[in-house]
């Protein structure tokens, strides 16, 4: 199939369509809007399921209904919409039904705007609703990725029977790149044995995340755990580099990723060695080349469209072994190639330290912008 | 003889219908919650559409109705059954999908999803308790408590100009032109159990026969949280939440006026 030029939202909804999805319940915000109207036209065409929520609470909850009956069901939104649809993404965890979840993050806390951010890290990556659950968190950079994530996404989520989001952001959703689309999958007609679809010939089922028995509840629990150790031994993805020969690396997510690794080409070609480590599982985070890569650089530099969330897990998986440096712009203002770069130049001068919080020391740097 | 007064005996003439398990109840001395259930599942076992069902649970004292229920059953958060009746529905458009909701789920934290699923005539159908409190977190004032009514959160009796008015869910929700049968009944009494199980009856061929959205409300007693017994809750019902809840057919569509049980 030739390469098309795309719209990142509606790229990843037909995507969806292609990778057999059945029923699409969402609602309108911006960046994520496009998503919303692309299915609007296309699921009734094809005679599936498509509803326009009366909130993304509605929303969640009728893909939450949806999944339980085995069906390919997703969701999309931003984030403030993805704030109110905790409450059922912690349902449906606790009940152990596949769906796919798109967030396309936006400038926040609060209202925000509706420029490119990647504030949601945390949210998405470390829970957000209550309880003791993982999601599986995917981070395309382009067009391309987006739609290959979205794909895998749906293979995942019915593989783990678990929550996979595909987590993209304002410039990721609205810009226009050539992508390829695969061919349309056909639609699923074998469910699995859990699902509740109406009692023919067979015991009643019954889904629920309700386990009024404590015991019990550790039991879905310790299910939970063990399974997540399955998918963080089986399902990290991240992209590198340059790495082989580097002796600083550069590590950045999605849009973030991929404005660094321009930024590192442009370093290169000055002769400066630095590679770039792009991770696609956020969740599960690819824990083990970055805790290999601080045994051998001299350097990390984090670059992020938030404070640092990702920066907390990064000092985490390498432990104080080498420097970390970090850089961000936040509310909705990507970086730009020149001031990765010029972060690049700065951590190779040195001189680079194992005392004090990289965080610290960029907001430090950041007394310009006031 | 002996003999003949077990053949009288071995005539059964009640049942547990067929759309019941066999667990026992957990619902307190003299709730009609158990009433309500049974209705449904006779219904159900008269229109013989069990292995079509799915119930849609909701939070609140039948949290734990899919225990009763010898059909598929999901368990949604509280306020959203009607949503996730919703999602159900739209996947499965050929069976029959049915919310059981109290008026804390339904009329308070719920009120946009069933407004939502209303407007948009999801071809569902909801069976709503209104006992007037919520019952399984103790007798707490609910949207549909009555304005002087004494509960754990309105000591003094509900007064209307601090905490507002009762809800009558049914007039509001029979205003939305997705609406199909929207009609209120009442459990106190055997004549009012008879008219309630037509309710439910009509709205289920309401839904079989694809015009939209359809509601039962059913008065019910909460005697333990109302602290009465259960021959004075019935009482109580009747004196006061009738005159503020008539029972009526709000909304009945002329394909189900027709219908003769």
């Amino acid at each position: 199939m030739a390469r098309e030029l795309m719209k990142g939202n509606e790229a990843v909804a037909e995507a969806a369509v292609r990778a057999g999805l059945q029923a699409y319940f969402g609602y309108p915000i911006t960046p994520q809007t496009e998503l919303l109207e692309y299915l609007a036209r296309r699921m009734p065409d094809l005679g599936r399921a498509f509803v326009q929520a009366e909130s993304e609470l509605g929303a969640i909850n009728m893909v939450y209904g949806s999944a339980c009956t085995g069906a390919r069901v997703m969701t999309s939104s931003s984030s403030p919409g993805i704030s109110l649809m905790l409450e059922g993404l912690s349902y449906i965890a606790g009940t152990e039904v596949p769906m796919v979840l798109v967030d396309v993050m936006r400038g926040g806390p609060g209202l925000g705007n509706i420029a490119p951010a990647q504030a949601d890290y945390n949210q998405m990556v470390h829970g957000g609703g209550h309880g003791d659950y993982h999601q599986i968190v995917l981070a395309p950079a382009n067009v391309q990725e987006s739609i290959d994530l979205t794909i895998l996404a749906f293979e995942l989520a019915e593989k783990y029977r678990s929550i996979a989001v595909v987590l993209t952001d304002g410039a990721l959703g609205q810009m226009m790149e050539p992508a390829e689309l695969p061919p349309m999958m056909p639609l699923k007609t074998i469910y699995p044995e859990w699902a509740v679809r109406g009692a023919v010939g067979r015991e009643r089922r019954f889904l629920s995340s309700i386990y009024l028995d404590p015991s019990e509840e550790e039991q879905a629990n310790l299910r939970l755990a063990r399974r997540w150790l399955t998918v963080q031994a089986n399902e990290v993805r991240y992209k590198e580099y340059y790495l082989d020969d580097a002796d600083f690396v550069v590590v950045g997510f999605g849009s973030a990723g991929r404005v660094a690794l321009s930024a590192v080409r442009q370093a290169r070609a000055e002769g400066i060695k630095v590679g770039l480590l792009r991770p696609i599982t956020l969740s599960p985070f690819p824990e083990k080349i970055l805790e290999e890569l601080s045994r051998k650089v001299q350097g990390i530099l984090v670059v992020e469209m938030n404070t640092g969330q990702m920066l907390d897990d990064v000092r985490a998986y390498t432990q104080n072994r080498v420097p970390i440096e970090f850089f961000a712009r936040l509310g909705g203002i990507m970086p730009l190639g020149e001031e990765v770069l010029a972060e690049i130049r700065r951590m190779v001068q040195g001189p680079l330290t194992l005392t004090g919080h990289p965080r610290e020391r960029w907001l430090a740097r950041t007394e310009h912008l006031n | 003889m002996a003999t003949t007064n077990t053949e009288v005996l071995e005539k059964a003439v009640y049942e547990r219908p067929e759309s019941f398990t066999e667990a026992n109840t957990h619902y307190c001395p003299g709730c009609t919650h158990g009433v309500a259930h049974r209705l449904v599942a006779e219904v159900i076992d008269e229109m013989g559409i069990r292995e079509k069902m799915i119930g849609v649970a909701s939070v609140g004292c039948s949290v734990f109705a899919y225990n009763y229920f010898d059909f598929d059953f999901v368990q949604a958060p509280h306020g959203r059954a009607p949503a996730m009746a919703t999602g159900v529905k739209r996947t499965l458009p050929d069976r029959v999908v049915m919310t059981y909701q109290g008026d804390g789920d339904l009329a308070s934290i719920g009120a946009g999803e069933i407004v939502g699923a209303a407007a948009r005539g999801e071809n569902i159908t909801v069976i709503f308790i209104n006992n007037a409190n919520y019952g399984m977190t103790g007798g707490q004032m609910a949207p549909t408590s009555l304005p002087g009514q004494k509960t754990s959160t309105s000591p003094n009796g509900r007064d209307v100009e601090t905490m507002g008015y009762p809800i009558r869910a049914a007039e509001m929700l029979a205003t939305l032109d997705g609406t199909s049968y929207v009609v209120r009944r009442s459990l106190h009494d055997s004549k009012n159990i008879r008219l309630a199980k037509k309710a439910i009856r009509s709205a289920f061929e309401a839904q079989v026969r694809g015009l939209g959205f359809s509601m039962v409300e059913l008065l019910s007693v909460c005697p333990t949280n109302w602290g009465l017994s259960p021959l004075d809750s019935l009482d109580w019902l009747q004196d006061h939440m009738l005159p503020f809840y008539p029972l009526n057919d709000f909304k009945v569509h002329p394909a189900i006026a027709q219908l003769r049980f």
